[in-house]
């Protein structure tokens, strides 16, 4: 029996999942991932789907297509696309139907193409499955390339993956998933990887072409900014179950599960500072798959729980049109806690500690010389923390590893502590400077010695940093981990034993072990869920307090940023292009690389007024730009200015200096978001 | 199997995966309140255990230990006798029999006690080789991982030049130049063996020593030598075990083969399974196959065991 599509009563959904339950088979033994997810994705909708990592997300993003691995077992629901059900269908009929009704677009662009074809005949192949000639599916490639918006797509058709950048190949990716005019199109945290700068593009695109394809979109995403920009309505997974869903409008700004809730809080929304309150951590841990969880899924970690919660499994109850709850008590949602207000503040010093002064680094590669910093200029006070955002390349990490000894800089530059030059090189330098400057990584896993003991990882930096041995750094050793909440038992844990939050606190303690002057954190909590992100962030603020530690705080993150940071240095190929305080930088003027960069960022509060888009890619240091190395993206460029001369640095006060040719007057103010619903802004 | 396990940085023996095909990608996954590295192990472990795979593997492994330890327990004719029927009459070039359940070879030894016996040789000169070229590739692969440079240069040129000579060839001719005494062979087989292992370990310790806790040990001034000792050996046991035993498959292979050569055996009448094949396989055209062939199945049961449990380890470990 076929189904025809168009059919004159009602349209079927495009998407319809009902009462999934779905289990992965590891190790001999089936754990439960879906615990019955009922979704509906109507014909032109986009739909999108948040959660925390480890919720069954993704899983049930493919499962949409039912393109799932080999352990995976479907226990009991139906999948239908179109009015089809999917759940029979045999392995010929799924094929055909992925090639025309259905596709996906993948989380790394890098590994969904195949890097020995170029791009042309992988593009081509999508068509060729299709049905077409060669030729046809040559010149069907051209077009779809154009419909992707990539610039010169006769010459990108030509090219290898390895030579595009991120933002392009996820281009690509899109221009390969939209070959058979899929009426469903799955796109599985598609920006993730991306600059905020790259993910607006990609997003805008996907906007377009929705309005231009009219094809429905289920949207996975952990970023909520991402959501709220783009979707209608919004599901809230939490263990393999939605436990909430509404338009984006209704559930970020009229949360009913306490979940929903305590995620909000967790993230530093409304330009929310360190200064005025924590952020909301939510107590307990993710449930693992497989976990036995037979009524309400969230019943260990909420905060509004009841005897009825853990003997029966809560009924959906409406809100408001379309806005549904899975909770037992949707009333007292009030009663969920607010995060609590920060009453100490940290003082900031006014002797510098750690002085950058005219540092560079230039690596050589192939024979070349790559300047990947150019002449850096920075200071720490006690108890600061000074933020760096920029876009991937720009030399935000190196600058970290130069300050903390990993790279030796370039002859001419210094790195100081209290004024007395330090070595470059780490094994070089006194072990009053070793002990001063310490890192926090980006992912724990990767920081961490996965076959040492947290006590052997703490005891080992005790010893290296402050000297002491034996019962004392035992001691020390006790100390510092329960200052950062951990307890004695997880001492005895190896890394893969503690959760993501749980590492990441290691890390932090051993960078603390020996009361550094100032924590190079290098995107540490990128790598983590939010609330567990909340957490750390409460920690890092905490410490500080206390110690009057300062940070050197690098994110991509504005938002947490935002909420962290004192000061913020604004980086771009090497260089600093503006350097201000929080407050003067939000509020403007700034520098246009800063306008742009804060107008990408997609918003959980609503949309951009106006998005600054960046034109091209950023340039390599290796051949940076003449004159002012931001010239060739910038829309305010001053032509036989900005493109001959080096711009000098416009001082706006209050220690607020931007590196531009425009005179005060001229900068440009960062974008306002508007606080929108799902109706979209004139 | 093994390249695909020094290949992957991310290769971590205790991780839970989920064939989830976003997991590689995605972030670490909440483990605390989970399960624990010994409910892990544990699982890992009854998953091997139910591995036919492993099972067979094993039971043949014991079988060979036994038989190179104890093997008058398993025959009743000494390998170098000549078997006699009731009559005390000599049996020559028989079939397999109630008397020689493998029949005799063309002397009229006992080829069932000749397989039996032939275990011993191998199973010294096998795993002491594939244990010294394991050692010694773990320990120079280790180092040009870790320190790259130059050093990393000039000895990756050498073992590229090392792999690019036939290995058997090597073999013959530093045994004839030096005598064929069980050290010579065991260290020949070991410095063929350890180029293979050091590019393997290499390659371990370069992905190990691009990750951040080794920065973190380098941030806090620790020395070269206790990074690659203490921070990174570690981690890449895994590696290490995975590369032994399939060095151990190799390693009884060429024995065999060098064996079968002649170029090993200092007294042929000795019971040794390259020798016998070498011995009896002209003899195959007429009809008398059972000289020839027990022997063959014996290198090739032990070949295959070695390598079922290295495939059922490996696969286990990763699960």
């Amino acid at each position: 029996m076929t189904t025809n599509e168009q059919a004159d009563d009602a349209p079927a959904p495009a998407l319809s999942i009902d009462d999934l339950h779905m289990a992965y088979v590891v190790r001999g033994i089936p754990r439960d991932v879906l615990r019955g997810v009922s979704l509906q994705v109507t014909q032109g909708e986009a739909y999108g789907l948040v959660g925390e990592s480890g919720c069954g997300k993704s899983t049930t993003a493919y499962a949409a297509l039912r393109y799932l691995p080999s352990n995976a077992r479907i226990l009991d629901g139906s999948i239908s696309a179109d009015g089809r059900d999917l759940t029979g269908m045999s392995s010929r009929e799924l094929r055909e139907f992925r090639a025309s009704h259905a596709s996906m677009v993948y989380q790394d662009p890098v590994q969904a193409v195949n890097p020995v074809l170029r791009i042309g005949p992988q593009v081509a192949e999508s068509f060729r499955i299709l049905g077409q000639s060669k030729a046809e599916a040559r010149e069907s490639a051209l077009q779809a390339l154009h419909r992707v918006r990539i610039a010169s797509p006769e010459s990108v058709m030509e090219r290898y993956p390895y030579q595009l950048s991120g933002g392009m190949l996820q281009r690509v990716v899109i221009a390969m998933a939209l070959a058979g005019d899929p009426k469903l199109l799955v796109l599985d945290e598609p920006t993730t990887g991306l600059d905020a700068t790259v993910e607006a593009e990609v997003l805008d695109l996907v906007r377009d072409l929705r309005s231009e394809t009219n094809a429905s979109i289920l949207l996975i995403a952990h970023n909520l900014g991402v959501i709220r920009t783009m979707c209608d309505r919004v599901g809230v997974m939490y263990a393999g179950r939605i436990v909430e869903e509404g338009t984006v409008a209704d559930v970020f700004d009229d949360p009913s599960h306490p979940y929903t809730v305590g995620m909000l809080n967790s993230i530093p929304r409304r330009g929310v500072r360190k200064t005025d309150r924590e952020l909301f951590a939510i107590p307990g841990n993710l449930p693992q798959i497989g976990d036995p969880l037979p009524t309400c899924v969230y019943v260990d970690r909420c905060p509004i729980v009841g005897d009825v919660c853990h003997t029966e499994i809560p009924p959906v109850v409406a809100r408001s049109d379309g806005h549904w709850t899975r909770c037992h008590f949707p009333d007292k949602i009030d009663e969920v806690p607010q995060p609590e207000d920060v009453s100490s503040v940290a003082e900031i010093g006014d002797e510098e500690i750690i002085g950058i002064h005219g540092v560079s680094k230039t690596f050589r590669q192939r024979g070349q010389d790559v300047p990947a910093l150019v002449s850096i200029d920075l200071g720490f006070a006690s108890g600061e923390t000074l933020g760096m955002v920029g876009e991937s390349g720009s030399g935000k990490s190196t600058l970290a590893k130069t300050m903390v000894g990993v790279h030796e800089p370039d002859d001419g530059g210094a790195i100081t502590l209290r004024g007395r030059e330090m070595a470059g090189k780490a094994t070089q330098r006194r072990h009053e400077s070793i002990q001063a400057i310490q890192m926090v990584f980006q992912n724990p896993d990767s920081a961490l010695n996965r076959s040492w003991t947290v006590r052997r990882i703490l005891a080992r930096s005790v010893k290296k940093l402050t000297g002491v041995g034996g019962d004392e750094a035992d001691e020390r050793v006790r100390e510092i981990a329960a200052a950062m909440r951990l307890s004695p038992r997880h001492l005895d844990m190896r890394p893969r034993q503690l959760s993501g939050g749980l590492k990441q606190r290691v890390a932090i303690a051993r960078a603390f072990a020996g009361d550094p002057e100032v924590v190079v954190c290098d995107e540490p909590t990128s790598a983590l869920d939010v609330s567990v992100q909340a957490a750390i962030l409460n920690l890092l603020a905490l410490l500080q307090r206390e110690q009057h530690t300062s940070y050197l705080f690098i994110s991509h993150d504005i938002g947490v940023v935002r909420y962290l940071a004192d000061r913020i240095a604004v980086m771009y190929v090497g260089r600093i292009v503006e350097l201000g305080t929080t407050g003067d930088i939000f509020a403007g003027p700034v520098h246009p690389y800063t306008e742009a960069l804060l107008s990408a960022v997609p918003s959980i509060d609503g949309v951009a007024a106006d998005r600054i888009p960046l034109d091209g890619d950023i340039p390599s240091p290796s051949n940076p730009p003449a004159g002012c190395v931001f010239h060739t993206r910038c829309k305010y460029r001053i032509v036989g200015t900005c493109d001959t001369d080096v711009p000098p640095v416009v001082d706006a006060g209050g220690g607020h200096s931007v590196s531009c040719h425009l005179s005060l007057e001229q900068l440009p103010t960062p974008v306002q978001i508007v606080a929108s619903g799902s109706d979209s802004p004139g | 199997m093994t390249d695909e396990n020094v290949l992957d940085p991310a290769s971590r023996p205790e991780e839970p995966s989920v064939d989830d095909p976003k997991a590689a990608l995605a972030v670490p996954v909440e483990n605390a309140g989970g399960l624990t590295r010994k409910q892990i192990q544990a699982e890992q472990r009854r998953v091997l255990l139910r591995s036919p795979a492993f099972i067979v593997g094993t039971l043949i492994v014991l079988f060979w230990i036994f038989a190179a330890l104890f093997p008058g327990l398993l025959t009743t004719w000494d390998p170098k006798d000549f078997v006699t029927d009731a009559n005390g009459a000599p049996v020559v070039r028989e079939g397999p029999s109630g008397t020689a359940w493998f029949g005799t070879d063309k002397v009229g030894r006992d080829v069932f006690s000749r397989v039996i016996y032939g275990a011993r040789p191998v199973l010294i000169v096998a795993p002491v080789s594939a244990a010294v070229a394991v050692a010694v590739g773990t320990l120079l692969g280790l180092a040009i991982g870790y320190y790259r440079g130059w050093f990393d240069e000039i000895v990756s040129r050498i073992i590229e030049g090392f792999l690019s000579v036939p290995v058997i060839l090597l073999a013959i001719i530093v045994l004839f130049t030096f005598g064929s005494s069980r050290g010579v062979i065991i260290g020949t087989i070991a410095v063929l063996f350890t180029p293979v292992v050091t590019r393997t370990i290499r390659a371990a310790a370069l992905a190990e020593s691009q990750l951040d806790y080794v920065t973190s040990a380098k941030m806090r001034g620790e020395n070269g030598l206790f990074i690659i000792a203490r921070e990174i050996l570690p981690n890449i046991t895994g590696v290490i075990v995975v590369e032994l035993t399939v060095r151990l498959g190799f390693a009884i292979f060429t024995v065999a083969t060098l064996a079968f050569l002649g170029v090993v055996a200092e007294d042929l009448t000795d019971a040794d399974w390259g020798v016998d094949v070498s011995q009896g396989y002209e003899l195959i055209p007429n009809g008398i196959w059972w000289p020839t062939v027990f022997p063959a199945l014996a290198i090739a049961s032990i070949v295959i065991a070695v390598n079922l449990i290295a495939d059922s380890v490996d696969k286990a470990t990763k699960s």
